[in-house]
């Protein structure tokens, strides 16, 4: 359990890693390198995507239908409540030990992590939408399909997209200890460090930082694009 | 039902009651023994309410809070149902087809404004439209007539609400409800949230579309100053939506149907009568005016036997200068630019209370009256509306040949 | 950090620990239930209780002692940030950063720096609670009413009585919020401390993990639940006192 050699050191050797490979801890074999990098990182990325469409797909409606008519607060609210005091680690430890190991689980419980966050900041930002405006809405003769799509969605867009960010990032976070239900991601540098060594524990936790930057990034540029320019000048 | 835009409708044969351009003609709009209770409540909101806005009147449904005005009003277009009796608008009761169409042919406009803060202006006022299915160039065209009606600069449409002053977003808010043309309005208190003075601009601006449009207004508010300014009609409402009088203003002032009434007008009557006339109908002074380097002798003379003592600079397109004083008529020209302003200055289309007002605040006894244009028409005093309330103009037989003032 | 993390229990060395022994399964396991291993065997788990105290009770100190150091720092940020208004969305940003970054990652971004262990952990865990703490508070502050600090000066509190005495009691309620949700979060983070060495339940869903034992994952994933959902009553009790004229939400 030798501490590292040196905090440069050790970088430089995470770097090599990453784009030459180095020699297993386990001696032998070379591990890393850029194409098992690219190809762990496209896992990660895939099963983060997949997860979050899930969560998307079976959290938004609802929530947005719930808030449009004001009902089930209690359920959507509590489900975010919930969400978070849901332990990642077991969750997916359980999935893989009860359910079985494979895409489909992990997306599942991945889905399970990401849906809370999207269903309550649906509710809560479809709620908050000024009442007044919903009035007029209504007045003028929009339907409540029109109603939720030309009005309550767009107004909505912050808080909706608040949720899905969380949900973003939990789902990659968590994608990172994927390799306990056999899905082979990033995270198994960070996991099997018998086999990687320190360098590649390094290196998998920059590239995992890295990517839930990027990811948090592009849905934060996401919602920049789908805000209305009207609400941008208003928050000034 | 689609309606098309002005130019269109223009070159077309079908006579149906498509709303459209200036054409439309506005439809009477009828309450027959309307009641509404609201659930886990034991008596009604409103009841048994028989009330008929002839075509293209505004009607002003005044009275305490809790009378059931509003919900009276908001039953017209269903964001409030009914329990029993029938509403119709021409011969088609509201009850008939789905609630989201017979809302798109009734303007809307609420106290709050509720313009959608996500859309520029001309997405606002072309909501409706879009609902209607018009095309994108048929809405551009008559989002630039709305806002070319509504007084409000072209390049407005591509700003979004929180750059617009309370008062523009209002006159947005109107736009925005006479989109596609509906014969019939729906106003709640649309007024209410703006500051007096702008209030009254507003005010004196709707009533000019309204010659022009001649709409069947709704119009709720429990400012019976602003109901007896708006309304070719009163319905003074009391508590359980009944009706305890429905008249014109003058009559209402004259002959208030009961205590309840008289109390809700108000003890001062006699002054909201200055409210049923403008500045314009009044018998105004005239003024003894001059221009720069006219000279100063004649109108000494003749300021002798004027009603005011003073005289008026104007310019050259008779705009209001300023008054000379004895120290600017002691020259020999009358100069450019003479001691005291013209301030204030009176708006012709403002009504006699508004034009009163204005004088007690400046401390003057006298102003200009200027047109839309800033053009002098006269000179208002405190005079004038002292005799037009003690002579027998304020009287009934009188004032019944007074006619309404948005002539 | 103090001496106590350097020695006695929270030294490095957990996941040692956290390998099944020999006496795993003793006697007094429950037979049958888990020779079948089903998905909760409760004569297992009522017999070796006391197996999970360790666990708890480690996972209990990496809780609170980064919910309380990343109160402490949000806090001071977000004081800074409400007298210096431009400090806003620099801290925003940063925290956000360390927000973005998982927490397993975290572990061992610091593993050049801090090695492995219970202070790298909490350092990570800390580091995520930062944003979230400084954000509700920050709200918390602007949503306090003009007239309200505009009285207290005009009575003449000077602007630091204002803030301790007026704003924060008044921000109290999205403070506690803000709390409630760091805490429950990081009650969850936390069962991956077990990655840095840093011990706690984590390392008892590892190991049922790696023997693909359900009851095992199941109990220590309860208990952190439970962690969760008490810390959150005694933190929403907490804000009932700080706050009475306020009931704070479910």
């Amino acid at each position: 359990m030798g501490l590292p050699l040196g905090a440069l050191g050790l970088f430089g050797e995470a770097f090599q890693f990453v784009f030459q490979g180095r020699e297993a801890a386990t001696g032998g074999v070379t591990v890393g390198g850029l194409d098992q990098v690219l190809e762990l990182a496209a896992k990660q990325l895939e099963v983060t995507l997949l997860a979050l469409l899930v969560s998307l797909v079976l959290a938004l409606p609802v929530g947005v239908l719930l808030g449009h008519y004001g009902k089930g607060e209690f359920v959507a609210v509590s489900a975010g409540n919930a969400g978070r005091a849901i332990p990642e680690l077991a969750l997916i430890a359980l999935m893989a030990a009860a359910v079985g190991v494979g895409l489909f689980n992990l997306v599942v419980a991945l889905a399970i992590l990401g849906i809370p966050p999207i269903l309550t900041n649906a509710f809560v930002g479809i709620r908050q939408v000024d009442q007044v405006s919903v009035e007029a809405a209504r007045g003028m003769g929009m339907t409540d399909r029109e109603i939720i799509t030309k009005v309550e969605l767009p107004l909505a867009v912050p808080t909706i997209m608040g949720g899905v960010r969380t949900s973003a990032i939990n789902i990659i976070a968590t994608a990172t200890i994927a390799p306990l239900a056999g899905i082979l991601t990033l995270g198994d540098f960070i996991i099997s460090r018998n086999v990687y060594g320190d360098a590649g524990v390094l290196a998998g936790a920059i590239l995992v930082a890295l990517m839930a930057l990027a990811l948090e990034l592009t849905l934060a540029g996401i919602q920049w694009k789908l805000t209305s320019p009207g609400l941008k000048i208003q928050r000034t | 039902m689609s309606a098309g835009p002005p130019a269109q409708t223009a070159q077309d044969d079908d006579p149906g009651d498509r709303p459209s351009g200036n054409q439309s003609t506005a439809t009477p709009v009828k309450y027959e023994e309307v009641s509404k209770r609201y659930p886990g409540t034991d008596s009604d909101a409103v009841h048994e309410l028989s009330l008929e806005v002839p075509a293209g009147e505004i009607c002003v449904l005044v009275g305490p809070s809790g009378c059931g005005k509003t919900t009276a009003m908001r039953m017209v277009n269903r964001t409030v149902e009914m329990t029993s009796g029938d509403i119709l608008i021409g011969d088609r009761s509201v009850r008939q087809g789905d609630a989201a169409e017979l809302r798109r042919e009734i303007g809307y406009v609420i106290q709050q404004i509720g313009l959608f803060p996500h859309r520029t202006i001309a997405e606002n006022i072309g909501t409706v439209p879009g609902l209607l299915g018009w095309s994108r160039a048929e809405i551009e065209q008559r989002v630039e007539a709305l806002l070319k009606l509504i007084d409000l600069n072209p390049e407005f449409g591509d700003r979004y609400p929180s750059q617009l002053s309370g008062g523009q977003q209002q006159r947005v808010g109107v736009a925005r409800a006479l989109a596609v043309d509906p014969p019939v309005m729906l106003m709640d208190e649309p007024f209410g949230a703006i500051d007096p003075i702008n209030r009254s601009r507003l005010q004196n601006e709707f009533l000019r579309l309204q010659a022009e449009l001649r709409k069947t207004v709704l119009f709720v508010t429990h400012d019976v100053d602003e109901a007896i300014k708006m309304g070719d009609r009163i319905a003074i409402l009391r508590k359980g939506g009944e009706v305890a009088q429905f008249a014109t203003p003058t009559e209402l002032l004259m002959e208030p149907a009961d205590d309840f009434v008289e109390d809700f007008v108000g003890a001062d009557r006699a002054l909201k009568r200055l409210a049923l006339m403008r500045v314009s109908d009044a018998s105004l002074w005239k003024a003894q005016i001059c221009r720069a380097g006219d000279p100063t002798g004649p109108v000494r003379t003749d300021l002798a036997s004027a009603e005011v003592p003073h005289a008026l600079l104007v310019d050259a397109e008779s705009k209001p200068v300023g008054w000379l004083s004895e120290r600017d008529l002691a020259a020999e020209q009358v100069p450019a630019r003479p001691d005291s302003p013209a301030d204030p200055l009176i708006d012709a289309d403002s009504i006699l209370r508004d034009g009163l007002a204005t004088l007690l605040q400046s401390g003057s006894r006298y102003a200009p009256v200027v047109d839309g244009r800033g053009h002098l028409t006269g000179i208002l005093s405190v005079e004038i509306i002292s005799e037009f309330l003690s002579s027998g103009e304020a009287t009934e037989s009188d004032l019944a040949a007074v006619e309404r003032p948005h002539e | 950090m103090s001496s106590w993390v350097a020695d006695g229990w929270l030294a490095d060395g957990w996941l040692a620990g956290a390998a099944v022994s020999s006496d795993f399964f003793r006697d007094r396991s429950g037979g049958g239930c888990i020779q079948e291993n089903k998905l909760f065997c409760p004569d297992w788990a009522i017999n070796n209780l006391d197996r999970y105290s360790d666990p708890t009770l480690q996972h209990l100190v990496l809780v609170v002692s980064a919910v309380a150091a990343g109160f402490v720092i949000a806090f001071s940020l977000a004081v800074l940030a409400h007298r210096h208004r431009f400090l806003s969305s620099p801290f925003l940003a940063a925290t956000g950063v360390l927000y973005t970054i998982p927490s397993i990652s975290f572990f061992f971004l610091l593993l050049p720096i801090t090695g492995r262990g219970a202070v790298t952990a909490i350092i990570a865990l800390t580091a995520f609670t930062l944003q979230i703490i400084f954000r509700n508070m920050t709200t918390g502050l602007r949503n306090v009413p003009p007239e309200v600090t505009e009285a207290a000066r005009g009575v003449g509190l000077t602007a630091t009585q204002v803030l301790w005495k007026v704003e924060i009691p008044l921000a109290m309620p999205e403070i506690i919020a803000g709390l409630r949700i760091a805490t429950v979060s990081t009650v969850a983070l936390a069962t991956l401390a077990v990655f840095a060495n840093g011990g706690g339940l984590g390392a008892e869903i590892v190991t049922g993990s790696n023997i693909t034992f359900k009851t095992g994952i199941i109990i220590a994933g309860s208990i952190a639940i439970l962690m969760a959902i008490v810390f959150d009553a005694l933190l929403l009790l907490t804000g009932r006192l700080l706050a009475p004229w306020k009931r704070v939400a479910l």
